[in-house]
């Protein structure tokens, strides 16, 4: 049987040995972990070695609060069945911690009605933006640029205009995102609806152009390294400035195959962007609605470019029911 | 197991023997499947009704195995032809006692229709049901609850026969009689109850939703849509019709996701009741749109108002009739109808079957036509 290496999906080369500890600093003496293993499985999916853990103040306080919100959503959903197990167990895609209704503004609500939904609210923003910290803090330390630092902002502008930015604006703590399975989803499409068709909004066209258009590059590069390791390709930073045949025949394919080829160093500036923008231009689409736009359907019109699609509708324009059901010709 | 000579002679002369297995095996089900789609058809084949100018992607998919398959409870349905009176016949208000809301039929029809009311609502437990287990002469009595109940559903379908015509009527001659709803049992499927919040634990917009209960159709989406639009006449739509609007979500009487959920709730229910999509009625590009819907969207309209009529006039005036087995779990409140106490799940109910056709003396509140 034919069975070439690069056709697997799990990595193929696993390096296993004394644990690699990393850069000496002086933060890191006293806030990084000191035990490191090594798991097959795991280099299966990627390096082999797991730890050590540099959790650092700013990874404490963020698990910390981070645990407190999961616990302050789980609780509450467990009160609404009765504090019943099995029934949590069964419901736990329908339950939610909902935000306050409507009439509160932006008071503080009592408990049961959004209270326990603010406090929930807050300590997930201390951990977000206490993790957010920490990419910056790492970065410093590897003396890295803050790429992952300013990518992972992006995400937080969406996390921010949905929990806190657009509540503000609209005046009331009710716009928020419940927090559940199934209810976020409803609240996803109740606003699109609400708010005359989201898919009319040009940001939200935009966020998923960058989504989708994400996708498809990560699929175009994975591809092409993959496809050019027996030649070395993988060895991506090298080729950047040393290019050497894998790189070579990598841009040859995508210029005969399209015209235009990204280098090596082009590819991940044109992914990290696409990515960055998905929550940049979303975030934006969201901030507006309700806002500044309040049916975006008729905002669409107004500016040309919702067509209306003449010709008839319903049932006798296109033949009965009882047709339809088989009961006549 | 096998002799030797048999597995040294394959030893010696060594094939793949799995390629070619493989090979034909893949081959003879190929051939297999497509005899059998050849001979037995498509078992998933759908069709779709088309609801929309193309390019807007409006129509209706079914399995044809489904939409073609005729209503179970059409085969049980009971029917008589009426008795055209040629004057001088006794009437039901001369030979029987308190006979309120038929009394000027020919006795002949009157105990045509009781017959057949037996047969729709009463199968089993026949005429006892309404009447008691007691001599003829004693049916005029109104002790039995079923029997009050019996006849404000009588006015009930003739009611709705005569002032919602532009709703059972929409599509053809169909109305309503007491099978529509009952078919074949006392109480009719699909009726609902109030049930008020879902949670004791939370308070306001959190606690009528997010439960899987049979008013949400099992969704996370509210549970009281039926009871605000149907009892209360909350308002259904939630847009704004100008591109922008200077209002807040703490004021009161805006419309919030909140209500746009309730309402989506209640399409969700409305949906289920038709067996249709939200392309049945709207354009779901622009849902709130006058101008993008089907007639079947003005046909809804009419449905929810007959609803929110049937329920106010005639079921939950019923509420200190009923004993108490017969009340909501939560409430203690009447039964309440909807569209799928009616449709069960089909376009039309009974696929469009003639209700009414035998039965004039139940499609008006005047004097019935014989013809």
């Amino acid at each position: 049987m034919i069975y070439p290496e690069y056709q697997n999906i799990f990595t193929q080369v696993q390096v296993q040995g004394p644990p690699e500890m990393g850069t000496e600093t002086e933060a890191a003496a006293t806030e990084r972990g000191t035990s490191a293993s090594f798991s097959t499985l795991v280099g299966w999916l990627g390096n082999a070695q797991l730890g050590p853990v540099y959790l650092g103040w700013t990874g404490m306080v963020s698990v910390a609060a981070g645990l407190l919100a999961f616990n302050i959503i789980g609780i509450n959903m467990l009160a609404q069945v009765d504090w019943s197990i099995p029934e949590f167990i069964r419901q736990l895609f329908w339950l939610a911690l909902e935000p306050p209704s409507p009439e509160y503004g932006l008071s503080f609500p009592p408990l049961n009605d959004g209270g326990w939904y603010i406090i929930a609210s807050f300590f997930l923003l201390v951990s977000v933006m206490s993790w957010w910290a920490r990419t910056y803090l790492l970065a410093m330390e590897h003396k890295m640029g803050k790429h992952v630092f300013w990518a992972f902002g992006a995400a937080i502008w969406l996390f921010l205009v949905l929990g806190l930015f657009r509540p503000i604006l609209m005046g009331s703590w009710s716009e928020a995102v419940p927090y559940g399975i199934f209810p976020h989803l409803d609240w996803t499409t109740a606003f699109s609806i609400r708010y005359g068709n989201l898919y009319y909004n040009p940001f939200h066209a935009l966020s998923i152009v960058f989504l989708y258009g994400s996708v498809l590059l990560f699929a175009m590069h994975g591809a092409t390294i993959l496809a050019v390791t027996r030649y070395g390709g993988d060895r991506e930073l090298e080729q950047i400035v040393d290019r050497g045949t894998a790189s070579e025949r990598a841009a040859l394919f995508w210029r005969w195959t399209m015209g235009f080829n990204a280098t090596m160093e082009g590819i991940h500036r044109w992914a990290w962007w696409f990515a960055v923008l998905t929550p940049i231009t979303g975030g934006i689409g969201i901030l507006l609605t309700g806002t500044v736009v309040d049916n975006w359907f008729i905002w669409a019109q107004e500016h040309h470019f919702a067509p209306m699609y003449d010709g008839s509708y319903g049932y006798e324009a296109y033949g009965s029911y009882d047709a339809f059901i088989g009961k006549e010709n | 197991m096998l002799p030797k000579w048999f597995n040294d002679w394959n030893r010696e002369r060594p094939t793949d023997i799995y390629g070619p297995a493989i090979l034909v095996g893949g081959l003879g089900a190929a051939v297999i499947v497509a005899v059998a789609l050849v001979n037995f058809g498509q078992p998933f084949k759908t069709e779709s009704m088309q609801t929309g100018p193309r390019g807007t992607g409006m129509s209706v998919p079914e399995f044809v195995v489904e939409v073609k398959k005729a209503d179970p409870t059409l085969e049980e349905y009971y029917t008589e032809e009426v008795y055209v009176p040629e004057g001088g016949e006794a009437l039901a208000k001369d030979v029987y006692q308190n006979v309120q809301v038929l009394g000027d039929l020919t006795e002949d029809n009157f105990n045509r229709v009781m017959n057949a009311i037996t047969s729709w609502v009463a199968p089993e437990e026949g005429c006892a049901y309404c009447h008691g287990d007691v001599d003829i002469e004693e049916y005029g009595k109104d002790d039995l609850y079923t029997k009050v109940v019996a006849r404000s559903m009588i006015q009930m379908t003739q009611s709705i026969n005569e002032g919602w015509d532009g709703h059972v009527n929409a599509n053809g001659e169909v109305g309503v009689n007491c099978y529509t709803c009952h078919r074949g049992q006392n109480v009719p499927s699909d009726i609902w109850f109030k049930v008020g919040n879902v949670t004791e634990a939370t308070a306001g917009w959190a606690a009528v939703q997010n439960r899987a209960t049979s008013l949400s159709q099992y969704t996370s989406l509210p549970s009281d849509a039926l009871e605000k639009y149907f009892l209360d006449y909350e308002q259904i739509s939630v847009h704004d019709l100008e591109a922008h609007v200077a209002e807040s979500p703490a004021e009161d009487g805006v419309r919030t996701w909140q209500d746009a959920e309730r309402t989506f709730s209640l399409m969700n229910y409305v949906s289920n009741s038709l067996g249709v999509n939200c392309n049945f009625c709207h354009n779901s590009r622009a849902f709130y749109d006058p101008e993008q819907v089907t007639p079947q969207w003005s046909t809804e309209q009419l449905g929810i108002s007959m609803v929110q009529e049937i329920n106010a006039d005639w079921l939950v005036p019923l509420e200190d009739v009923y004993p108490e087995n017969r009340l909501g779990p939560v409430f203690a409140d009447a039964p309440k109808a909807a569209c799928k106490t009616c449709h069960k799940g089909y376009q039309q109910p009974l696929q469009g079957m003639n209700m009414i056709a035998d039965w004039p003396e139940l499609a008006t509140t005047g004097a019935p036509v014989y013809e």
